[in-house]
């Protein structure tokens, strides 16, 4: 590592409703030497220097989403963050994700994202009795869920959608309506129509106006608004 | 009560809508810069007669409506977006409505008298 021991600042915003009336961003150097190479390795260390830095974490390898954040005004994962792609000699500003409700500093309270994914009834519905094995698909049919299943729900792209911020408790938001897709696009599932009748209404699906801040976030590459446009063309498949 | 409801089952033919209006103004766009090319534009006589012309009209008549359909759901967006108080969306979706509805017609009378 060329970078060895150095010192990186930090913006952190910091927020405890037990002791503070407002947030407030707090300046805070880090001493690094080269086995903090993502984000969340330096934050670690920074948790270390003043245990009162709240936020989530848990697997380290972009598999679990818990450490999202805004890191320089872009939502994204700390731990798939690398260190090296910061510009050097600017401090790092870390922010909660936009538009949930802080709980303290970097936590936010994630139920109304989660209540809007469970309003599209993320699960197969069949009710044909289970096959002793497996239900089967062929080769193609699962091609289509590729791009889709692999939202891990770190919520960088809901938080990060204008139409989201302005109306949360009625847009399901492109993370909630990538997994819808992944539901009515499996030939395993027997309720599409059910869930396009769900979706067809001037807020839950039709407040995405194409902005594509979800595609520009998502950690892991995925894109809702493509897959939101096969649910509205879907619609206009089975309208005309 | 203040249960929140969601669910009012439209917004297809809208979104649709805005597309096929959409494409219809980029088309008459288009028509119009080729025209103006062409010299249809070169003196008020020429232009006169390219816009009293039947399918023109037939084309601008399109392109109005377009426009005020087009505005008609993007303007409602707006109100949609960014305003919470349903009374309010209601009066200012009708008022959108109503506005767009007589600039269509007032629109349609001042191309056609030509």
């Amino acid at each position: 590592m060329t970078n060895a021991n150095r010192t990186v600042q930090f913006k952190i915003y910091r927020y405890d409703p037990d002791q503070d009336a407002k947030p407030y961003m707090q300046d805070i150097s880090v001493e690094l030497d080269s086995t903090a190479r993502k984000l969340l390795d330096a934050m670690g260390k920074l948790k270390a220097q003043d245990d009162s830095i709240s936020f989530r974490r848990a697997c380290r390898e972009g598999g679990c989403g818990s450490d999202a954040m805004n890191i320089n005004g872009k939502n994204g994962l700390a731990c798939l963050t690398a260190m090296d792609s910061f510009p050097a000699g600017k401090p790092i500003v870390l922010r909660p994700l936009p538009g949930l409700p802080v709980i303290r500093d970097l936590i936010v309270d994630m139920t109304q994202f989660f209540k809007q994914y469970n309003s599209i009834k993320p699960y197969l519905i069949n009710n044909d009795p289970p096959p002793e094995r497996e239900r089967l698909q062929s080769p193609e049919d699962r091609e289509e869920l590729n791009g889709l299943y692999e939202c891990i729900l770190c919520a960088c792209c809901t938080t990060s959608c204008p139409s989201f911020w302005w109306n949360p408790d009625k847009f399901v938001g492109p993370a909630g309506l990538l997994a819808a897709y992944r539901y009515i696009a499996d030939t395993r599932d027997q309720a599409a129509n059910e869930r396009l009748d769900n979706l067809e209404d001037p807020y839950r699906l039709f407040r995405c106006h194409t902005i594509m801040n979800c595609v520009d976030v998502c950690p892991k590459g995925l894109n809702p608004t493509k897959a939101i446009g096969k649910i509205k063309e879907m619609m206009v498949r089975r309208a005309i | 009560m203040n249960r929140l409801v969601v669910g009012a089952g439209y917004g297809l033919k809208d979104w649709l809508a805005q597309r096929v209006t959409g494409v219809v103004m980029a088309v008459f766009t288009l028509i119009m810069f080729a025209a103006a090319l062409g010299g249809a534009m070169a003196s008020r006589e020429a232009w006169q007669a390219f816009m009293s012309n039947g399918f023109i009209r037939f084309l601008s008549f399109l392109f109005i409506v377009s426009l005020c359909w087009h505005a008609w759901v993007g303007v409602r967006d707006i109100w949609m977006d960014y305003l919470n108080s349903a009374a309010l969306r209601l009066f200012l979706h009708v008022m959108t409505l109503l506005a767009l509805v007589g600039y269509a017609g007032w629109a349609i009378q001042i191309i056609w008298r030509l």
